[in-house]
């Protein structure tokens, strides 16, 4: 029985409540809620005007039905008629109607807006909060346009009711969230900091909301809040359970305005001023003792707002940085939580920890815990719990226990959640890479990972595998035998087919010598998984075949045969049937030297950032993955090279030097820069982005430019285009690159409209790569290859530029012979 | 705090507040999956989980689950208490609360949150300054409530659950 009287209690509405209860199915409930609108919507058409007591009920009606999930359409208009009644439980009604069904009709907005305008002039607290509570709920940008002047007004205001200045705080910080730009605190700020010394506890929890999320955008404006909130706290934390009275929960006092305090110095950097500096860290060795004290309560309420303080004091010790002392002690204080009895503090100090690891002072003392991390991950019964283990394990992982760290987390992943596992593989393989001083065990581990959770290892990291594997010579002949071990399993994943396929087809010659693992011997092996394997893997593994007969003649006739079957030059997908066809003519017609040529060994990787922890950051969001990690992933990565001459940036545009060889294909040319484009607008890099796309294809194409000459054309990994023409072409003379003579040769010719889809394939069909998002125009196409002719290389770049409107093209081509590119243009005008 | 549900073991929503702009179609998707995932978690389990990129704050009392979601740099232990001073201010309110009360007086545990929270923080936190808004908002009502209404009430209270 309630204590006060509640006044009406719309009898009605109780009823109809009953009735929905008591419906025995879905339909009868929909029925009887079909009835109701009926009536409601026959009353409100009625013309018989609706009293304010049947206006009420009825619009409460409609809300409840609302809320129970059906879609109301009418029933706006009466509501807003019951905002401008002077009965607070009918304008109340309305208030609440209005602020969950949020309607967009611009009338009916202008009406409300005018009648909270009312309640905002009226002097009425009551009222006043009650659109300020309204404003607060639905927040609209018209609301911020109408309203966004008048509420910092209200808020400073010397005669405003503290409890309408707490609800015009909150008010506006909503509207502030939601449309910045119409808050503009200038004039008030200094007065709206100034009440955090408001006498009234309840004024300054709210302000000091506002206040932190306002001090985050603008940090200077309202930094004077700084030592203001310092005393408070400090005034809080020394105070006795007794004074704060109202404000005091469980005996501990203030708890959620000490909470926000700490919140809002967490926006700061620690205070220069020493005397408010000092009374801070004492505050803060206050919260640290408190936390040895015996409870005063057994209540797990007086606990949790204690340690809610304690975390909080915490996060802001953690985020200054600078005090080892405290560091050290709040470390010590986690260290306690991570075996307490209850989950929730366990659950927590998991958390806090992580972020603690990544401080210089305390990294060292979160390590001494790692026993009790490693056991939590084995034997939790949260999921959560286990999930924030592994976390911290990242976090604290370093040169010292990487090793053993990367295999706690392998034994986790084989029973770990399914939602968790990708994230676990992400990690486990940056962090094997990062901290890996011997590359056979990052390889190993690579492999444990898509052996154990092969379905979750995405292509980042096993592209990131064959990478490092290519660049380093240390690792390649090992990384061939245990590849080639592993797939001897009989229920390998398809994962490890395609490392397994991609790395012996580059490396399969380091272990042919053993008999056990003869050239037939792999590619039996291989070719024992096709049938199992998706399209992609089967394309791939058609290019480990090629590769393999350029490795081992011996094996030409096997895999010819192979090649030659229905199953392969007649298989119903594309791309599968043309690298069939093509490799097997290329195995028949090719010399031996164009072969080699063709498939000779991928050339290390140019240097960028790991897109696996690029795709983690993606994951967790922008706070996972700190920009320290970041930028040592990159400095860490110049090892991958081995020490190697390769490497540079090769995200460098235009003039920096950059390995260009690898633009062009040149293992055996000078080194060549990436010529400065004349226009400056084109991208000479190929590398533009992160990744590597699949595998490669070979394209044959009869090109009529080249008349009876059978032209293979080809691209790899990187986009490096070999265009070998088996016949001499003569004409051409012997080049050499050099970037001194950039050559445009502008022709105009009238063309037919054509669509990019059309350009792109002939384009394409030069054998030349089309390069995405180079040119800042889209109309714009833009294409590299090089031109290899028997005795000399020639690079080329292409653009074309369509000028619809003047019917018009233009085509520049660039090489490093006029006579190349005058001929190259001929040729393709002819195209055209 | 981005939002508020409270929802039966049935899976049932008593009370949503929002204080983020959704569509419809968004929070009907969103309690669907939360609730759900909510209703999986096992009796020991602790009381925070991580959903989406947001963190989750639940904790039942009776049959009632109140479940909150706050953001990454928010206070998981005081969110849990936020909770536990709605539960007490329904309680004071309605005289030991129960899920009925909540179902027919739903207008009143929105106006009563609404003294409490506001724009997802704390407003007020002294219990008897919030009790005293409500109070006196309901002494300018007229009409006295209806006690026969409490007859229709048999379940047990669920504020005596809480420890």
């Amino acid at each position: 029985m309630p204590a006060v009287s509640k006044g009406d209690g719309m009898r009605g509405l109780a009823v109809f409540i009953s009735d929905i209860r008591n419906c025995k199915s879905k339909e009868a409930e929909i029925k009887r809620i079909n009835k109701e609108l009926a009536n409601i919507r026959s009353k409100f058409k009625g013309d018989k005007a609706l009293d304010g007591y049947s206006k009420k009920k009825y619009v409460c009606k409609l809300l409840f039905i609302f809320l129970l999930g059906h879609d109301i359409d009418f029933g706006h208009m009466e509501a807003v008629n019951l905002l401008s009644s002077n009965k607070y439980t009918e304008k109340q009604i309305g208030y609440l109607f209005i602020s969950v069904l949020v309607n967009s009709n611009s009338e009916l907005i202008r009406l409300i807006n005018n009648a909270i305008k009312n309640d905002l002039s009226s002097r009425n607290p009551t009222f006043m909060c009650l659109a300020l509570h309204c404003i607060a709920n639905v927040g609209s940008r018209e609301m911020a346009e109408a309203f966004a002047g008048e509420i910092p007004r209200i808020l400073v205001a010397g005669d405003t009711m503290d409890s309408v200045k707490q609800s015009a705080a909150l008010c506006l910080l909503r509207l502030y969230k939601t449309s910045p730009d119409l808050v503009l605190m200038g004039e008030w700020t200094s007065r709206v900091v100034h009440l955090l010394n408001d006498q009234h506890m309840g004024v300054v929890t709210a302000a000091i909301s506002l206040i932190t999320c306002l001090s985050q955008k603008n940090p200077d404006e309202f930094k004077t809040c700084v030592s203001l909130a310092v005393s408070r706290l400090s005034r809080i934390v020394s105070s006795a359970s007794t004074d704060l009275q109202d404000y005091t929960y469980y005996f501990v006092p203030a708890p959620w305005l000490s909470c926000k305090l700490l919140r809002l110095l967490q926006c700061y950097p620690p205070p220069e001023d020493g005397a408010v500096k000092g009374r801070l860290v004492e505050c803060l060795e206050t919260i640290l003792n408190k936390a040895q004290e015996p409870p005063k309560s057994k209540k797990v309420q007086h606990s949790n707002a204690k340690n809610a303080i304690l975390f909080e004091a915490i996060s802001l010790i953690i985020h200054y940085d600078s005090e080892p002392n405290l560091l050290v002690r709040a470390c010590n204080q986690l260290g306690q939580f991570l075996q307490h009895r209850e989950t929730n503090l366990r659950y927590l100090a998991l958390e806090s920890m992580c972020t603690l690891a990544s401080s210089e002072f305390s990294h060292e003392a979160v390590k001494t815990h790692i026993e009790t991390v490693i056991n939590a991950l084995k034997t939790e019964r949260d999921v959560s719990v286990r999930q924030r283990a592994a976390d911290l394990l990242y976090a604290m992982c370093d040169r010292s226990n990487a090793k053993q760290i990367v295999a706690e987390m392998l034994s986790y992943l084989e029973t770990a959640d399914y939602s968790i596992r990708e994230e676990m593989v992400l990690k486990v393989a940056i962090l094997a890479e990062k901290y890996a001083v011997d590359y056979s065990w990052y390889v190993d581990t690579i492999l444990n990972l898509i052996r154990i959770a092969g379905d979750y290892v995405s292509e980042e990291v096993w592209y990131r595998v064959i990478q490092i594997v290519i660049n380093r010579d240390d690792v390649q002949g090992y990384a061939a035998k245990t590849v080639f071990e592993a797939l001897q399993a009989p229920a390998c994943h398809e994962n490890m087919v395609k490392v397994g396929g991609y790395i012996l087809g580059e490396f399969g010659n380091l272990i042919a010598g053993d008999p056990r693992s003869s050239p037939l011997v792999q590619f039996n092996l291989l070719h024992s998984k096709f049938h199992l394997c998706s399209v992609p893997t089967r394309a791939l593994l058609l290019s480990a075949y090629i590769k393999f007969i350029n490795l081992f003649p011996e094996t030409k006739s096997t895999i010819q045969e192979v090649l030659r079957s229905d199953s392969q030059i007649r298989n119903s997908d594309v791309e599968l049937q043309q690298r069939a066809v093509e490799y097997l003519k290329l195995s028949s017609i090719a010399s031996t030297d164009v072969l080699a040529t063709v498939l000779e060994e991928m050339p290390p990787f140019p240097e960028r950032e790991s897109s696996i922890l690029a795709k983690l950051k993606k994951k967790k969001g922008p706070g996972a993955v700190s920009v320290n990690e970041l930028e040592e992933g990159k400095r860490e990565g110049g090892e991958l090279n081995g020490g190697g001459e390769r490497g540079g940036d090769s995200s460098a545009i235009a003039s920096t030097p950059s390995p260009s060889a690898d633009l062009l294909g040149l293992r055996t040319g000078p080194p060549v820069t990436a010529a400065a484009p004349s226009t400056g607008s084109l991208l000479v890099d190929v590398f533009s982005e992160a990744g590597v796309n699949d595998d490669g294809f070979l394209s044959t194409q009869v090109s009529k430019i080249y008349n009876t000459v059978l032209v293979v054309f080809g691209y790899f990994n990187k986009k490096i285009l070999h265009i070998v023409p088996l016949n001499d072409l003569s004409e051409r003379e012997l080049v050499t690159i050099n970037e001194q003579t950039p050559q445009g040769v502008f022709v105009m010719a009238p063309f037919l409209k054509m669509f990019r889809a059309l350009t792109c394939t002939i384009l394409l069909g030069l054998g030349m790569a089309l390069l995405e998002n180079v040119d800042p125009n889209p109309e714009n196409f833009v294409c590299a290859g090089v031109i290899q002719t028997k005795a000399q290389q020639v690079g080329s770049l292409l653009r074309l530029e369509p000028n619809a409107q003047a019917q018009m093209y233009r085509l520049t081509v660039r090489s490093s012979k006029d006579t190349v590119s005058k001929r190259l243009c001929e040729l393709l005008a002819e195209q055209f | 705090m981005q939002f508020m549900l409270l929802f039966s073991r049935q899976g049932k929503l008593r009370l949503q507040k929002w204080y983020v702009p959704l569509s419809d179609k968004e929070k009907k998707k969103i309690t669907r999956e939360l609730v759900q995932t909510v209703l999986a978690r096992k009796p020991k389990m602790c009381s925070f989980l991580e959903w989406r990129d947001l963190k989750i704050v639940y904790k039942r009392y009776a049959s009632l689950y109140f479940c909150c979601a706050i953001e990454d740099q928010d206070n998981e232990l005081i969110t849990l208490e936020i909770i536990h001073r709605y539960v007490e201010l329904l309680d004071k309110y309605f005289g030991s609360v129960c899920e009925l009360d909540i179902i027919f007086n739903f207008e009143k545990a929105y106006f009563i949150l609404d003294e409490f929270l506001l724009g997802g923080e704390a407003q007020e936190t002294s219990k008897k300054n919030v009790l005293k808004a409500i109070e006196q908002a309901d002494l300018l009502q007229e009409v006295r409530r209806l006690c026969f209404l409490k007859a229709f009430r048999g379940q047990k209270h669920f504020a005596e659950q809480y420890s």
